[in-house]
């Protein structure tokens, strides 16, 4: 066993295999906590039929849309559409090869890691532009021209902000950027005096244009174009397209949290006065209280099974409260931790906006990218190399 | 389905790739055409170069249903026409008939009826205010609109036992006294709707992307209004301070103290600001109308054989959508010879084409948005 785990290609492939087998179950997760956060929002309950509280939705999502029927439209193009899912799918699954989940979880830790990251979401843009120009459907090829559109102003400003933390890192790699900012005792969007906080918000912005989430919706808005670029897609096809979407969520949220906001390093890495109450009580009192949040549920719930489901909850998240208070189970386990944490603040930023804001229209769109976001993503390029050139040491 | 014959190669290359108009057929199956409006864009790119509007979808003939029922048995199916706004509907009916029978109406009902159809106004303008923000993106105002819409709904329902197509009214008057904690109730509605307004401001209209969805979009300046014969929100955003309580009072809205709120331009955002003040507006009559409710019969002396002497009547009131007119001819027998409907949604529909043309497809949704139009109301 040993022996099998020191093979350099073992570790990385069962992480690999991991990741496929357990990402699309995490994303309809996401799903539900999408849909929970804006029912909360919008003074609602949402799901709440299947399983207590709905939090059995994800899997009757899932096997729906596997048992429906699979439909091609008669005019399409068929090898293109039966390929655009597939590679929006692969290409952003693929971006998860880099991601410095902590400090022992990633499957590789490439030099261009950041460079394939952006190639990747790059290609996955194609996926959308064939799915929308096969289906030969006007509101579908409306859809793709936007989502084209989109992708070539939004990577602009996208890269900026990315070659702006790379000048501040020094490193392409993932877990490099990490490193310089453990060594810097700063997260990335605190650098430079601050001004690496510009950067930060454009990246943001731009990383939700890039993964077509509201207010940058236009390739599927819903409203205008029924469902843009997957207007003809249905039941599994339909759910490939989703999985990348969240995908690239994951993936842009991951990019950003590595780059600006310490990765998987606990805030203030650098005060060891912090490790305990950080890295510990912290940890344990969160899942404490969600195990208490489940707990409510065993008395409310009035069905036994789904009193028993709650129960198993509570016992769950109670379960992992208690492993972070093992050393060996905390020190493998608080780099995800905290890398997760941020990544679902991030990902409830996503979610905040789309409950809040209306949709852009086109040209405005395309007047914020170009006219705002590139020339202030460029300025603030310039003014960080300035400040790095003479006033850091 | 049968094989679509493709034209031939050279037909096809030249109509593939010659620089034609696209054309979008949009509905009537369409997530905001708001029922089954039918609107075929002629784009270029995303620019609108014309529309051209397909409706009939929801046609069910209610004129023609007039002639064959009588007066009284026609006035549930008024209120089928503007479905969001049936309390309105009904009293343009009532009073139509009152008019051809000359009938007059109590005090106390012509209040209560003041009351319920401003009550009415304000869940139109919920509804039409959630539904406006959902076309364009913002997907939360739905559901805070309906939250308050559903209390003026409860007060429907308490009053007289329907939610949506009331049937509040009845010719010569009312056939319900009003419950015990009506005025109560209204006036509770009243404070909250001034508190919620102030949070829809919040969320809407400081938000930077909503005054850019809005402003400058679908312009309908004054002497367009007048050209089309738009009413309602749509003149009044434009400038033009023709509102039909103030015009040609009915109903006692001379009694009351309110203002008609206007704007400059015309566009989406103008609409916007006017539907949201009418709204204050409404709730200052509707406290007016509560504080001085009279005392007195809830009916006025109308026989329960309707039979309007031979003649013709036209009466037109303020509905939340515009101008609302009834155009009743009697032949002196019990049911109406002929009864046509001026819907303000039909009429307003009509300035779709003139406020869409040069904007882009995400404008078209907005422009059909604002007008506010019930499709109920625009086929009948």
């Amino acid at each position: 066993m040993e022996q099998l785990l020191a093979n350099p290609y073992v570790p990385p492939l069962i992480l690999t295999a991991v990741i496929i087998l357990v990402f699309p179950l995490i994303a309809g997760y996401i799903v539900l906590a999408e849909r929970k956060v804006l029912a909360d929002l919008q003074v609602r309950l949402g799901p709440m039929r299947v399983g207590p509280y709905g939090v059995l939705q994800p899997l009757a999502d899932a096997l729906k849309l596997m048992l429906k029927e699979d439909v091609i439209p008669s005019q399409s193009d068929k090898w293109i559409f039966w390929l655009a899912p597939v590679l929006s799918t692969f290409t952003a699954l693929s971006a998860f090869a880099v991601l410095p989940l902590s400090d022992r979880f990633f499957v590789a830790d490439v030099n261009i890691g950041i460079l394939f990251i952006l190639a990747m979401s790059s290609i996955g843009a194609l996926g959308l532009i064939l799915g929308g120009w096969s289906a030969n459907s006007k509101y579908s090829l409306m859809g793709s021209l936007r989502a084209a559109a989109q992708m070539v102003s939004y990577e602009v400003p996208l890269g900026f902000a990315t070659v702006t933390a790379i000048m501040c890192a020094g490193t392409l790699s993932m877990q490099g950027v990490i490193a310089s900012q453990l060594e810097r005792g700063v997260w990335g969007a605190f650098d430079n005096y601050g001004l690496m906080l510009i950067p930060t918000v454009l990246f943001i912005i731009a990383g939700t244009a890039e993964t077509n989430r509201a207010p940058f919706d236009l390739p599927e808005a819903e409203s205008e174009l029924v469902a843009g670029f997957h207007t003809e897609y249905s039941g599994f096809r339909w759910a490939l397209f989703f999985l990348a979407e969240y995908a690239a969520i994951v993936v842009i949220s991951s990019l950003c949290v590595t780059l600006f906001f310490g990765g998987w390093l606990r805030p203030f890495p650098n005060v060891a006065a912090l490790e305990m109450p950080l890295n510990t009580l912290f940890p344990a009192a969160l899942f404490a209280l969600i195990a208490l949040g489940c707990s409510k549920g065993v008395f409310r719930q009035a069905l036994a099974g789904f009193r028993l489901v709650m129960a198993a909850l509570t016992g769950l998240f109670l379960l992992v409260g208690a492993a972070f208070a093992l050393p060996v189970a905390n020190e493998l386990m608080i780099g995800l931790f905290w890398f997760a944490f941020k990544l679902a603040a991030m990902v409830y930023l996503f979610i905040w906006y789309r409950g809040t804001f209306p949709r852009f229209r086109y040209d405005q769109l395309m007047d914020v990218g170009w006219r705002w976001l590139i020339p202030i993503s460029m300025f603030g390029l310039i003014l960080n190399g300035v400040v790095q050139l003479f006033a850091r040491g | 389905m049968a094989e679509t014959t493709l034209a031939p190669p050279e037909v096809q290359a030249e109509t593939l790739l010659d620089s034609n108009e696209l054309v979008l057929n949009m509905g009537p199956q369409h997530p905001s055409t708001h029922g089954v409006l039918r609107v075929i864009l002629k784009l270029d790119g995303e620019t609108v170069l014309g529309t051209d509007c397909v409706i009939g979808y929801l046609h069910r003939g209610v004129e023609k249903i007039a002639e064959n029922r009588t007066f009284q048995q026609f006035a549930p199916y008024v209120d089928r026409m503007d479905y969001v706004a049936a309390v309105s509907n009904g009293l343009g009916y009532c009073m139509a008939v009152e008019k051809l029978l000359d009938a007059e109406v109590p005090p106390r009902a012509q209040a209560v009826r003041v009351i319920l159809t401003e009550l009415n106004r304000i869940a139109s303008h919920l509804l039409w205010l959630g539904t406006h923000a959902l076309d364009i993106g913002a997907i939360t105002p739905v559901f805070l609109c309906f939250r308050e819409r559903e209390e003026v709904l409860k007060i429907f329902e308490n009053y007289c036992g329907a939610r949506l197509t009331t049937h509040a009214f009845r010719i010569g008057g009312l056939q319900y006294e009003t419950y015990d904690t009506f005025e109560k109730q209204c006036l509770d509605l009243c404070d909250l709707m001034e508190q919620k307004l102030k949070e829809y401001h919040d969320l809407l209209t400081g938000n930077r992307i909503w005054v850019r969805r809005t402003k400058g979009v679908g312009i309908l300046n004054a002497a367009d209004c007048k050209d089309y014969g738009v009413t309602g929100p749509l003149i009044r955003a434009a400038g033009i301070e023709w509102d039909l309580r103030k015009a040609q009072p009915y109903c006692g809205y001379e009694n009351y103290d309110f203002d008609i709120p206007t704007a400059e331009t015309g566009d989406t955002f103008d609409r916007y600001m006017v539907r949201m003040e009418e709204m204050v507006q409404s709730c200052r009559i509707i406290r007016q109308a509560v504080d001085a409710l009279p005392e007195g019969p809830i009916k006025g002396k109308v026989g329960k054989v309707i039979k309007p002497p031979p003649g013709e009547a036209y009466v037109s009131i303020e509905a939340p959508k515009g101008e609302l007119g009834y155009y009743i001819v009697s032949d002196g027998s019990l049911n109406p010879y002929r009864v046509r409907v001026r819907p303000p949604s039909f009429v307003n529909l009509g300035a779709l084409d003139k406020m869409c043309r040069g904007s882009l497809v995400a404008d078209v949704v907005a422009i059909i948005g604002t007008i506010d139009i019930v499709l109920g109301e625009v086929d009948r």
